[in-house]
């Protein structure tokens, strides 16, 4: 099949993001990439977990960590992405409204996490846990803070794509991009149940 | 897009180039350009160390020369000059127009570029990195000046590259292979491209995060390694050495590919062995993963930790060891051709074997005790790299310029060379053994006289110069062959038996008219012996599609740059933050322009093709 080709839900293939060579292409490379992203992550936790208990007299996780708001925040990225999944389903069903709509309210639900994160940090600034307090300060704020700006990327992806091709529709070259933009925010999701275990759960618990 | 529209000057044509084979000229040129600084780095060091108590150059200085000639060389003059070949090759190899992501391989090398440039901006801004190419963390973080921003920056831009360019060759070679390509039909650069691949894909997060932690310390105020704050400088060894070790075999499997290729041509035979050469190369891949440790036997990680690594390194001389007779028995009861790449090819076997027994050697931890951080270790990696790597690489050179520049090089002159280079090397490097267990530590600029070190030192010196004048003369081939040279057929040594000797020298722009279909190992010798001239089609002549070229990937990669430059300076003046976010813009700019412009490509008509396959062209 043909990017350029015009189509509809008669004729819009099942797996819109392999139906071309390009999509393939990139079907398969981000599945590498994220790979990559897997072993960066794996890098900054097996720091964390050196490092989670050297506060050098610095706050530490016990007394800052408080569940209400590490809850909520999971509960709203888990959501969002079980609604990136809606918004993949329709997508394959060749339904560009609904997809748009349930891509929006993805980008609300991350918006609202990223808020409850900034929010966070800066509450754990206020009590005293700067980024150059401790190792166990430095180690948080950056694997934490590099989830968050992939939070961020994902979110003015995801974004772009959707005013991007907000008048135009769906077809095979913009397909396999709504496609990665939602396994990337799948990945992002993984990331942050381990770190809701390695970082917040170990941390409460001790 | 019609054809003549794209006429444009060769400058631009370069900046804004997707085609692999022109990527892989322009790895060549920037390769070969940093490998000419870090040999000239080493030549300063072995000046240096020509006699003892010498003053030539100063404690500091000898440092930074240090630092640059061992980072120059694997991170911008090796790993380039193999993607070099990678990219004129590989997709030939495989029957692909292209590789999967023609943008993206662009991209990769732009970025490699600009890490290598920014990194040896430090020479002119107060002094190079000092800390050696490994960069340890308790020794980096006390370095003064700017030196080791400029590698931390520097690698952390250049390994983006590294990484996009791995993954582009992994997808290249899953989905771009012709039909009747199977996995086990795939020529043995190829394979080793693809292993070497997903090595780079696993190992070089590590560094960027070693590398991150690093900077973020160093010029963010951060602690992970400063133990009075409960940092732990340990972390950094391991993160670099997950990265360090399997980087060895990135560099050395395709090395490996090179000389498999090179073999069976010169013998005209194929490839003994080929099931266990594959399966040897998967092996090392997978054990080259297993055996970072072994860098780090003195750190004291305790019996337990040092006895694992020690046997897992071991274990490493069995899948190398099958590989080497392979080798051998390629060349038993060949026909063999002592040319320029053959001569590489045959001296590489000793010259390896000897690495790695030293290498089994330092794999015994005991015994390690003695050779760490002695010039014992230095001639170790030089024999493994210099006689593995840097061989297979002027082996490679010689034997694919034809297919990339479509003339031949001098044979002549190719042959002094090798000889030059073959003495200098060793003439360099086995006295260093020799040096190394006489107790002469290595990254220290001086050595005092009457202990036995001085005329070990100079012998290495003199070998030294041989090896430069090797180079040069292989300089010299490449502008004589430029004027003059001889045109070279498409199959141009005559005995080739891989896709890319089927198509003219130098491929069409769009490699074959009609995608081959393969029937086996050596497709291009089967259908040789059977009495054809070309390749059986697979495919109809028609149109052909191909990617735009795009100035995105230079201008992202010089956002980069330019930001570099900002966080570098961030905390001396007050215009390093706006100009760092002024590159992050220009950067995320381009990325943005690239996702909402649709680049739907070209096409090539049939006409043109079938005017350009009359003017010689045969695919």
């Amino acid at each position: 099949m043909h990017v350029e080709e015009k189509l509809t839900a008669e004729t819009f293939p099942a797996e819109p993001e392999r139906a071309t060579l390009e999509g393939k292409n990139k079907f398969l490379g981000f599945w590498f990439f994220l790979g990559g992203e897997t072993v960066l992550f794996a890098s900054l936790f097996a720091t964390f977990i050196a490092l989670r208990d050297k506060t050098a007299g610095g706050p530490t996780s016990e007394e800052l960590f408080q569940m209400p708001v590490v809850f909520v925040a999971t509960m709203l990225l888990l959501t969002s992405s079980l609604t990136s999944v809606y918004a993949i389903h329709h997508m394959k069903n060749f339904d560009f409204k609904k997809m748009q709509l349930w891509f929006g309210i993805t980008v609300l639900l991350g918006l609202a996490f990223l808020g409850l994160e900034i929010f966070e940090f800066y509450e754990y600034v206020h009590e005293g846990l700067k980024y150059s307090t401790s190792a166990f300060s430095s180690a948080f704020y950056t694997l934490v803070g590099l989830h968050g700006s992939h939070v961020a990327f994902g979110l003015s992806w995801i974004l772009t794509l959707m005013i991007r091709n907000a008048k135009r529709g769906l077809n095979l070259y913009n397909a396999p991009k709504f496609y990665l933009a939602s396994l990337y925010w799948h990945f992002i999701d993984v990331v942050w149940v381990f770190i809701f275990t390695v970082v917040y759960l170990m941390g409460m618990v001790g | 897009m019609s054809t003549a529209a794209r006429k444009k000057s060769l400058i631009w044509d370069y900046l804004t180039t997707v085609d692999h084979k022109k990527i892989a000229i322009l790895y060549l040129i920037a390769g070969g350009l940093f490998f000419l600084i870090g040999g000239l780095e080493a030549l300063l060091m072995r000046i240096q160390l020509m006699k003892p108590n010498n003053d030539f150059l100063n404690g500091d200085l000898f440092n930074q020369v240090m630092t640059m000639h061992g980072t120059t060389m694997i991170f911008f003059a090796a790993t380039p000059l193999l993607f070099a070949l990678m990219n004129a090759v590989v997709p030939l190899q495989i029957g692909a127009r292209d590789v999967a992501f023609p943008f993206l391989n662009a991209l990769g090398f732009w970025l490699f570029f600009f890490g290598g440039v920014f990194l040896n901006c430090s020479w002119f801004l107060g002094g190079a990195p000092d800390a050696g190419w490994t960069s340890y963390a308790s020794l980096s973080l006390e370095s003064p000046g700017h030196g080791i921003d400029f590698y931390l920056l520097g690698l952390q831009i250049s390994g983006f590259g590294t990484l996009i360019s791995g993954i582009n060759f992994l997808v290249t070679i899953v989905t771009m292979r012709a039909p009747g390509m199977t996995f086990m039909r795939m020529p043995m650069f190829t394979w080793t491209t693809f292993v070497a691949s997903a090595l780079i894909l696993f190992a070089f997060p590590p560094l960027t995060v070693g590398l991150l932690l690093l900077m973020l310390d160093r010029l963010f105020g951060a602690n992970f390694f400063d133990p009075a704050l409960g940092g732990n400088t340990i972390i950094y060894e391991h993160l670099f050495w997950i990265f360090g070790h399997p980087e060895v075999y990135i560099l050395v499997l395709p090395a490996f590919g090179i000389f498999s290729e090179v073999i069976a041509t010169f013998s005209r035979k194929r490839l003994f062995g080929y099931s266990s050469m594959v399966f040897a190369v998967v092996l090392i891949g997978f054990l080259g993963f297993m055996v970072w440790a072994h860098h780090m036997f003195t750190v004291g990680l305790g019996p337990v930790a040092n006895a694992i690594f020690a046997v897992a390194t071991m274990t490493i001389a069995v899948p190398t060891g099958i590989k080497i007779f392979n080798w051998l028995f390629t060349m038993w009861g060949g026909n063999i051709r002592f040319t320029t790449p053959m001569l590489y090819a045959v001296s590489f076997i000793p010259s390896f074997v000897m690495g790695g027994v030293t290498g089994v050697m330092l794999a015994s931890a005991p015994a390690d005790y003695q050779y760490h951080d002695t010039y014992f270790v230095v001639a170790h990696f030089h024999y493994v790299i210099v006689g593995g790597v840097v061989f297979a690489l002027l082996a490679g050179t010689h034997y694919w310029w034809p297919k990339m520049f479509g003339k031949m090089l001098n044979e002549a002159l190719g042959k002094i060379t090798f000889v030059l280079f073959f003495v200098g090397f060793h003439l360099t490097f086995f006295i260093q053994h020799f040096l190394g267990l006489m107790g002469m530590p290595r990254r220290v600029f001086t050595f005092l006289p009457n202990q036995g070190l001085d005329t070990g030192n100079l012998v290495s010196t003199i070998g030294a110069f041989f090896m430069t004048a090797g180079v040069i003369i292989l300089l010299i081939n490449v502008v004589i062959s430029s004027i003059s040279g001889k045109k070279a057929e498409a199959d141009a040594w005559g005995v080739g038996r891989t896709l890319e000797w089927a198509v003219s020298s130098p491929a069409p722009e769009y490699n074959f008219a009609q995608i081959p279909l393969v029937r086996g190992l050596d497709a291009y010798w089967l259908e040789k012996m059977e009495g054809k001239k070309g390749l059986t089609p697979a495919e109809p002549l028609g149109d052909i599609h191909m990617p735009n070229p795009s100035v995105l990937p230079f201008v992202i990669s010089l956002g980069l740059f330019v930001s570099a430059f900002g966080f570098l300076y961030h905390n001396d003046y007050s215009w390093g933050l706006p100009v760092a976010i002024l590159g992050l813009v220009i950067t995320f700019g381009s990325m943005f322009l690239r996702s909402i412009i649709d680049d739907y490509g070209f096409h090539i008509h049939k006409d043109e093709i079938i005017e350009a396959e009359k003017k010689g062209v045969k695919a």
